[in-house]
């Protein structure tokens, strides 16, 4: 204080980077914001003759026939919601699972950091890559599959045939492993930041390795394991080519997981490039629809995270 | 998949080496006809290196978009263009057919070489109401043919595509419950089958389950491999799928005044049903005489020994009366 009133000039010149640093920092992140209220913006606009003639209806009409200007995407609803959440139960145990493992001293650790290093990489396999491997491995397998569970389980309605390769459970079978790394890499974080002094109490305790990880470590981990999975769910609606590539991209709704479905991602990825008139205005509502599923679930995620850090404030 | 990233990017390479005189032509437009305008352009260049055409495969309704708003020196369209997008051409426009193909029933059946499909089986089998191989009316057409009692998987085209927009075309004509509950358009929904993501998709579609049918381009079927079925024409004719007979349907096609025209059911005994000129947009008017001259040449030599490339990429060939009123209606344009 005394500095500043006796010499204010230096002080001044060493506030330039700081200030400067600051505006910046503001720019950076008004213009985020500005962007996304932008993009909302166009969407809206470009939605809105479709939102007055259709209203609330699209969002449960089921026919999506575009030479009969008829519009509506509650089977695509359906797909993204069941695509994703059926690729969380596959993603999430593995994932969990690998993060366990790798968060442990099971393995020396240069051998853990190779096998993190495999996985993390999976992040960066481009999604259209994802949708080539899906057609030319996943779809056999799971056709095999397929036609091996219509002959034995046909009578559950899940897996009721006839049996596509293009199906529901391909799709979520290859966006589970799109999403693993990041189920994976934010749930080790999580593990990995656990106090030792938490794990060496539990041991002091007479705790076993599995008492003190599914007692101790996993309850303390859990708010970034529930943010790992949401982002992860985030994802996974959001994904577009590697789905569009193997979901079948049929409007028809089925119980079948074995049948061929539709994302809104997937539908807009088809049908953009040609449409016209009011095709495009029911694209862009749908488009909005995706950007309200994706706000719901990333603050329900939010939710849910500060719910559960709440409840495991006291052990950290 | 597409060769078009590496030939923008070898325009943009070139471009900046060229010097200021070369004169940029800039297409966009369908994506069927891509790989054969490209190929104009790489062989263009090649006789004329002062002239790069830079083809955008973008899609038939953006190409007329694009067309339309100027941005462009020329458009390309599946789906020609209405009178009412003419209307809104400022400049006025002029359509070219530069090419044609086949959309073709490619199917996967072992055993199955050859396949003849009546016109009811065509319609049928794309309305869910012809389910098995050995359905009667399949049955009927193929004598001798051992047709397993296999369900028939439909692969269709997901995406928007001006194969579809034909194939719909031509299965609405010849079947007026398909008209009705399906009709003709660029995307469609189908009541049965599986939805592939582009040719490429649906082409994956038919060569991964035994007993997928769905329409692909001729030039993706031939290239693929897949087999081909022989469809039944308005003479009652079971004609294959290749350049001999699709060229066959194209010389008997009478041209209009404005050459905007589909054989939706071309009625020569030897005329494979399902075949399509694809057009290049021109304005009327171009206020650059030299853009004017190069675009001219270079259309003209896509007409004359572009034509040429045709056969090997799996398009038709244009037969000789339509180079004819293709070339007169570039004269047109000043």
């Amino acid at each position: 204080m005394s500095r500043e009133s006796s010499d204010s000039k230096p002080i001044a010149e060493v506030r330039v980077g700081p200030d400067l640093f600051h505006a910046l920092c503001w720019v950076a992140s008004a213009l985020a914001v500005a962007t996304l209220a932008w993009i909302i913006y166009e969407i809206v606009t470009s939605a809105w003759p479709a939102i007055q003639k259709f209203g609330f209806g699209f969002l449960g009409s089921s026919s999506w026939v575009p030479n009969r200007e008829v519009f509506g995407v509650f089977p695509f609803i359906v797909g993204t919601v069941a695509s994703s959440f059926i690729a969380i139960l596959f993603a999430f145990p593995l994932g969990l699972a690998i993060a366990i493992f790798l968060s442990e001293n099971f393995l020396p650790a240069p051998v853990r950091q190779v096998i993190r290093f495999v996985v993390e990489m999976l992040a960066a396999i481009p999604s259209v890559v994802f949708g080539l491997w899906g057609i030319f491995v996943v779809i056999p397998i799971i056709k095999i599959f397929g036609d091996w569970a219509v002959k034995n389980l046909g009578g559950v309605p899940i897996f009721s045939g006839p049996a596509y390769g293009n199906s529901m459970l391909t799709a979520s079978v290859v966006l589970a492993l799109m999403i693993l790394p990041t189920v994976t890499a934010i749930s080790r974080n999580a593990l990995t930041a656990v106090p030792k002094t938490l794990r060496e109490g539990a041991y002091a305790l007479g705790a076993t390795r599995w008492e003190a990880i599914l007692g101790v470590i996993l309850p303390t981990a859990a708010p970034g394991v529930v943010a790992a999975t949401i982002l992860a769910l985030g994802r996974a609606m959001g994904e577009t080519m590697a789905v569009a590539m193997l979901i079948g991209n049929s409007s028809r709704l089925s119980w079948s997981l074995l049948s061929p479905g539709g994302t809104l991602a997937g539908l807009l990825a088809n049908q953009f490039g040609e449409a016209e008139g009011l095709q495009v205005n029911s694209l862009m509502y749908a488009a909005l629809i995706l950007v309200v599923i994706t706000l719901f679930v990333n603050v329900l995620g939010e939710l849910v995270l500060r719910y559960t850090q709440s409840q495991t404030a006291g052990i950290r | 998949m597409k060769p078009l990233p590496f030939l923008l990017i070898g325009a943009a390479l070139a471009g900046l080496s060229a010097t200021s005189q070369a004169q940029q032509l800039s297409g966009a437009g369908a994506s069927f006809p891509a790989p054969l305008y490209q190929r104009w352009g790489v062989e263009y260049n090649k006789l004329h290196p002062d002239v790069q055409v830079n083809y955008q495969s973008v899609g038939s309704g953006a190409g007329v978009k694009n067309f339309t708003a100027g941005v462009v020196d020329f458009g390309a369209s599946d789906a020609a263009m209405s009178d009412a997008e003419i209307a809104k051409v400022p400049k006025g426009a002029v359509l070219i057919p530069a090419t044609a193909g086949e959309v073709v029933f490619a199917y996967n059946l072992p055993g199955v070489e050859t396949l003849n499909l009546p016109r009811e089986a065509m319609a049928g089998i794309f309305l869910g109401k012809v389910t098995k191989w050995n359905d009667p009316v399949i049955a009927k057409a193929n004598p001798g043919a051992k047709l397993p009692e296999l369900p028939i998987m439909v692969a269709y085209r997901s995406d928007g595509s001006g194969t579809t927009y034909v194939f719909t075309q031509h299965l609405s004509t010849i079947s007026p419950e398909f008209k009705e509950k399906i009709g003709t358009d660029k995307s469609v929904t189908f009541p049965v089958g599986v939805g592939g993501k582009g040719n490429e998709g649906v082409t994956a579609l038919i060569k991964q389950t035994p007993g997928t049918i769905g329409y692909v381009e001729y030039g993706y079927a031939k290239g693929n491999g897949l087999a081909m079925a022989s469809l039944q024409n308005k003479s009652g004719n079971f004609v294959a799928a290749d350049g001999e007979h699709g060229a066959s349907t194209l010389a008997n096609v009478q041209l209009p005044e404005n050459l905007r025209i589909w054989p939706v059911d071309p009625e020569g005994a030897n005329d494979y049903p399902i075949a399509s000129f694809t057009w290049l947009l021109l304005y009327k008017k171009y206020d650059d005489a030299a853009k004017l001259k190069a675009l001219k040449d270079f259309v003209t030599y896509g007409l004359t020994t572009g034509q040429s490339f045709s056969e090997e990429l799996g398009y038709i060939p244009l037969p000789a009366p339509v180079v004819e009123k293709a070339k007169a209606a570039l004269a047109t344009v000043q």
